[in-house]
């Protein structure tokens, strides 16, 4: 059973410039998987193309076995229902001029999902740990934790089976960062998550497997633990040599 | 104490530029729409001797025909903001169609966009507004507001354009995109809200530069004609006797630019009280 598989894909932003070379990967249903990698090494651009935001310019992606085709608009209808992502930035993910009910019931709206839609917004913001009455206020009256709840509670407001993160924690402190993780952690129970992260220890807590990207190039994957354990590639073995022993005991204590 | 003495003119800012820019605007208005229902006398026909200083009879005195000149600063505001609304209602859907076509558009069409923006910028607004109108056989309003409008454009697509891109690569956009809304969609509920307070106080300015720009038409004689004359004209007329009778001169001017002000004003007042993120917190 798989959620999602990449084929030998390839990808540029220019055809001078290949960003990410004959990728394979495989993501099986309710899994968590984190995707770890250097700055600049593609982990976004391989997030893009999951999306369906970009094409590859050769090789294949399917979500639950079907092929992820961008020009195909009845596909990606329903695709837009099962993936949601969390980005990097509190400050530039949510639209400043909107209320935060405005912005968490964007996906009801636009995926005209059926239901109470102010019911269903509450129940998101409850299950990130904010107070139902912040949905009347605008983005700049949150803290930037308080900010990466809220684009949680917009990911999972429609209740996708996929959801991506991208260094979702990257930017804030680590108590704020500690809890942003449980609260992921509640979340992988019951989704599939592809957790992009520069830091091993937020890995090590949260994924159950684990893929290298160096340059555009999946260079090891496998069990987390297996891989923290005995890293077979020299990139891995550079990078878990760089991080200090202490913050991976710490986040998973 | 201390706290209130600092704090208090803060506060009250806001309200105050919005009351001002509400009340010079709304004078304007007020004359402008009574000038259409209601003149204190016939602005074509002689109403007291020439040149007159102020009265009560005559509130800014009469010109060299001996028409009054209050019941002609009347039809200049109405003449100027038809003009000014004319032109920035032309300017605004032409220049904002084209920025965000533009900042949507491939790389070379964009890039094409941008130069022809560029050079159109580099014309002076006056002398596009003058070309056009001497083009056109009879010199009327609609000509004016027409050329000034498609001026203005010119410099609103430039601004768009680049506002627009500056929203388009915010996560936030690209999280619309997953959320499923259609690039219409984006642009009406995220694009426009994030860029339009930096565009309404531009649109003031061009307001101000468009009833300008009309007066100068009007004072080099590429105005309407009496009895709809605007404020250039009064002061082109005024001109031979500004030192026997000032005010001829004095009240167009003043009245041009109490309205410039004061619609900037009241666009940088509307949008503090608008613009959420400008609400106190
Ligand atoms: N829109 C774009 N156009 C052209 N090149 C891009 C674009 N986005 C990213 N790149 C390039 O692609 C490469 C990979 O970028 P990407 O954002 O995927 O890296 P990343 O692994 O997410 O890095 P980081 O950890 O800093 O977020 C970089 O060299 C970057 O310069
Ligand atoms: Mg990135």
């Amino acid at each position: 059973m798989t959620l999602i598989q990449v084929k030998n894909v390839d990808f540029g932003y220019s055809a001078t410039r290949q960003i990410l070379s004959d990728i394979n990967l495989e993501i099986a249903p309710g899994d968590t998987v984190g995707l770890v990698g250097e700055s600049g090494s593609g982990k976004t651009t391989l997030l893009r193309l999951l999306l369906g935001l970009a094409r590859p310019d050769s090789g294949s992606i399917t979500f639950d076995g079907q092929n992820l085709d961008t020009g195909n608009r009845a596909f990606m209808r329903q695709f837009r229902r099962q993936a949601q992502i969390v980005f990097q930035d509190p400050y530039s993910s949510l639209d400043p001029r909107q209320t935060i009910f405005s912005i968490i019931a964007e996906p009801l709206r636009s995926l005209k999902i059926d239901g109470d839609h102010r019911q269903m917004v509450a129940e998101a913001l409850e299950a990130v740990g904010l107070d139902r009455d912040a949905a009347t206020r605008y983005p700049h009256q949150f803290s930037g934790g308080q900010r990466q709840r809220i684009a949680i509670a917009r990911a999972i407001v429609a209740r996708p089976p996929f959801l991506l993160a991208d260094e979702a924690v990257s930017a804030l402190d680590l108590t704020t960062r500690t809890r942003i993780v449980d609260l992921l952690a509640r979340l992988s129970a019951e989704m599939t998550l592809l957790f992009v992260s520069h830091d091993i220890g937020v890995v090590a807590a949260l994924c159950r497997r684990i893929v290298i990207l160096e340059k555009g190039r999946i260079v090891e994957q496998g069990e987390t633990a297996k891989i923290l354990k005995n890293p077979q590639h020299p990139y891995t073995q550079r990078l878990l040599a760089s991080v200090p022993r202490l913050s991976v005991n710490e986040i998973s204590s | 104490m201390t706290t209130e003495i600092i704090t208090a003119p803060q506060r009250q800012r806001r309200p105050l530029i919005l009351w001002a820019g509400l009340i010079l605007v709304g004078l304007h208005v007020f004359a402008g729409l009574l000038s259409l229902i209601w003149l204190p006398y016939d602005p074509t026909a002689m109403a007291g001797g020439r040149l007159e200083g102020p009265s009560l009879l005559h509130w800014v005195g009469t010109d060299r025909l001996g028409r009054d000149l209050f019941t002609q600063m009347m039809i200049g505001s109405r003449i100027a903001l038809t003009v000014g609304l004319g032109a920035v209602a032309i300017g605004a859907v032409i220049g904002v169609t084209l920025g965000i076509l533009s900042a949507f558009a491939t790389r070379w069409l964009d890039d094409a966009l941008a130069a022809t923006l560029d050079i159109l910028i580099a014309f002076p607004t006056l002398l596009i507004a003058m070309l056009v109108v001497a083009a056109s056989d009879t010199a009327n309003l609609w000509s004016a507001i027409i050329a000034l409008g498609i001026a203005l454009s010119a410099i609103v697509a430039r601004l768009t354009r680049i506002l627009a891109k500056r929203v388009l690569v915010m996560d936030y956009i690209t999280a619309a995109r997953t959320s499923g809304s259609s690039w219409p969609k984006i642009v009406a509920i995220h694009i426009l809200p994030n860029i339009w307070p930096t565009l309404a106080v531009n649109f003031a300015l061009q307001f101000g530069l468009a009833v300008i720009a009309e007066a100068s038409l009007s004072y080099l004689g590429l105005g309407a004609p009496p009895p709809n004359a605007s404020w250039g004209r009064i002061l082109q007329e005024a001109q031979g006797t500004v030192y026997t009778a000032p005010l001829g001169a004095i009240a167009p001017g003043i009245a041009l630019v109490s309205l410039a002000i004061g619609v900037n004003l009241l666009a940088d007042g509307l949008r503090d009280f608008i613009d959420p993120t400008r609400r106190a917190r």
